[in-house]
């Protein structure tokens, strides 16, 4: 994996938000979901987006993910403004610059372990010999070498979890985001996923972590407090 | 890898998808069905009338021809008039009326057609030998089996029958010399021919009479200008060309043509709902995992290529069942409408033409696609973290 990650860390910026604000109608009210959150995470780091349910941290995690769009404010991810892009472009960057690990797996239910992987990489056009090589790699380093050729309902959550990290890294993102990752894995099998997301953080991963898992947010080196739209903790940030 | 994801979706299915694309072959069939229809009966009427090689037929003025008993007198002489036109190579005379026979107690009764051999179009020879000579005879199966005869058979006939004095008139001994089968009349149909002269002897009234005179032009011919001059030199008679009787059948026929338009329509309609509701269903199975692809990056045509796909394969899978099927089905309803008394035998209702069929199935095709426009264009817009934050609710 030292080809895809960093093999020290730097505290160049992977990521800057700026008084990035996110309003939603609900029945004609405005409803706001990030209020002027700003947060600039350095390329390494490990951090985890905490708080009680509906403080925004998931709508926080999708801005930064560009799937979804500020109502002001800026979001800069390895240099370039993604608060701006038109849909096909962030599209595009998602493809290549952002890797998501969604809490319900989603993976292609008709595609197998390598399929899934390969997804990402066909559809940025990666030759296939490449990709085949990537996806032997990257199921190895999650533990799922043997595992290729089966299909998600074959699968554990757990292991159905790992292909999806596989999936996230198969196009080499500056960030990988997770939207509560082991939300629906048991405690040992979410004990796995938390010492899987160290060793991705140890081998150079910038990740970003939205939990209500207490033991993964301890494994974060960062932890991000929010509540009602705001970020009202920062612990672990790096010194200015 | 898309294309696969497509399939694969369908494919998970497989009972739903099953029954879709049997609706959707259903549907196709009875499309092509009615597009064989909408053109069979016109195009097997005009291989009807091409098939004899007679570009004109002259008819008593007022009817069509066989459409009555009537007839026209001094023939030989209208024979030669026509003759004598420069763009006419040979004239065919033919006079109708009835054969009468007796099996046992009971009289059998056949259509007569007193003919040139050497120049008629109204039967095949299949058995024996042809008409060579005055009081010989050719008849079809049906008769030959009616009259409990057999080819070589010489038999009394006669050729009416007078109602006062109560006997058949006309009556003479006829040599069976072949066994033939008539191309323009119904299976099952009594037949039989003699030769004009024959025919026009065995009745005092129709002494040099015909019913019609098939006329064969000469190449280069404009049928319907000699339609004219011959109706001018022949006010008696009215003369028709092959495309002026289709024009007539065409007339006759709209109503079928409007019929079968209505149904293919309505058969398209079907077949466009059919895809439409499998595509619609399909995709909100699979919303969630639309809105991943999204958001990990797959382009927004894509996800609409991936869904037309799947619309565009029940329909190619749906409509190449749907030709065999409609093949079957044609054949099937061609034999119960062919089986209608008065209509030749070999009558076609359903003609299989392949580039009308394939233009046909094509629209269904075509109808595949717009049905999984709407549903692929409103998976490919979802918003993303909506659709996944109601995915993670759900």
């Amino acid at each position: 994996m030292s080809d895809t990650r960093p093999s020290r860390r730097s505290e160049e910026l992977v990521l800057s938000a700026r008084d990035v604000r996110r309003d939603y109608p609900v029945a004609g009210e405005p409803v706001h979901a990030v209020r002027g959150i700003s947060l600039d995470i350095a390329r390494g780091e490990y951090v985890a987006l905490v708080g009680p349910s509906g403080c925004g941290k998931s709508t926080l995690l999708n801005l930064l993910g560009a799937i979804d769009r500020p109502t002001s404010g800026t979001i800069t991810i390895a240099g370039r403004d993604i608060s701006s892009l038109s849909d096909a472009e962030a599209t595009r960057f998602r493809l290549t610059g952002i890797g998501f690990v969604f809490q319900r797996f989603y993976l292609m239910p008709t595609l197998t372990a390598a399929e899934n992987v390969q997804l990402p990489m066909a559809e940025a056009k990666v030759p296939r010999a490449e990709r085949e090589a990537r996806t032997e790699e990257l199921l190895g380093y999650v533990g799922l070498a043997g595992r290729s050729e089966h299909r998600p309902y074959q699968l554990s959550g757990g292991e159905q979890q790992r292909v999806a990290i596989a999936r996230a890294l198969a196009n080499r993102p500056a960030l990988l985001l997770a939207d509560e990752p082991t939300g629906e894995l048991d405690a040992r099998t979410g004990a796995e996923m938390i010492e899987m997301f160290a060793r991705l953080n140890a081998d150079g991963a910038t990740l970003v972590v939205v939990t209500h898992d207490e033991e993964l947010a301890k494994a974060a080196r960062r932890v991000v407090h929010l509540r009602d739209g705001v970020v009202v903790d920062d612990a672990g940030r790096a010194a200015p | 890898m898309m294309l696969r994801l497509a399939i694969t979706g369908l494919l998970r299915r497989r009972t739903r998808t099953a029954l879709t694309t049997a609706g959707v072959a259903v549907a196709a069939a009875m499309l092509l069905d009615m597009v064989m229809l909408g053109s069979g009966m016109r195009e097997s009427f005009r291989g009807f009338l091409e098939q004899q090689d007679y570009q004109l037929r002259m008819s008593p003025r007022g009817t069509m021809p066989f459409d009555t008993e009537a007839t026209v007198g001094g023939a030989a002489a209208l024979v030669a008039r026509v003759m004598a036109d420069p763009d006419v190579e040979a004239v065919a005379p033919v006079l109708g009326g009835k054969l009468f026979v007796t099996r046992g107690d009971s009289v059998v009764a056949a259509f007569a057609l007193g003919v040139d051999p050497a120049l008629q179009a109204d039967y095949v020879l299949v058995e024996g030998r042809d008409i060579a000579a005055p009081n010989e005879t050719v008849w079809n199966g049906a008769m030959l089996e009616a009259a409990g005869r057999a080819v070589g058979d010489t038999v009394r006939a006669a050729a009416g029958y007078d109602p006062q004095l109560r006997r058949y008139t006309g009556a003479r001994e006829l040599v069976i010399v072949g066994r033939g089968r008539f191309v323009m009349l119904s299976g099952g149909e009594l037949a039989a021919a003699l030769p004009l002269a024959t025919a026009q002897g065995m009745q005092a009234d129709r002494a040099d009479r015909i019913s019609v005179a098939l006329v064969r032009l000469r190449a280069g011919a404009s049928a319907d200008s000699v339609a004219s001059r011959l109706e001018l030199a022949e006010p008696r008679m009215s003369a028709i060309s092959t495309e002026a009787a289709l024009r007539f059948v065409d007339e006759r026929l709209g109503y079928f043509r409007q019929l079968a338009l209505i149904l293919a329509s309505v058969s398209l309609a079907v077949g466009f709902l059919l895809v439409t509701t499998l595509v619609t269903v399909s995709v909100n199975e699979r919303i969630g995992e639309i809105a991943v692809l999204r958001a990990i990056g797959v382009a927004k045509w894509r996800v609409v290529a991936q869904v037309l796909v799947e619309g565009v394969a029940l329909s190619l899978v749906g409509a190449t069942l749907g030709l065999g099927l409609g093949l079957i089905t044609a054949r099937w309803l061609n034999g119960i409408l062919a089986a209608f008394p008065g209509l030749p035998a070999a009558f076609d209702f359903f003609l299989f033409e392949p580039s009308a069929a394939f233009r046909s199935l094509g629209l269904l095709v075509l109808c595949g696609i717009l049905a999984g426009l709407w549903p692929a264009w409103r998976a490919a817009s979802l918003p993303i973290a909506k659709t996944l934050r109601e995915e993670a609710v759900a």
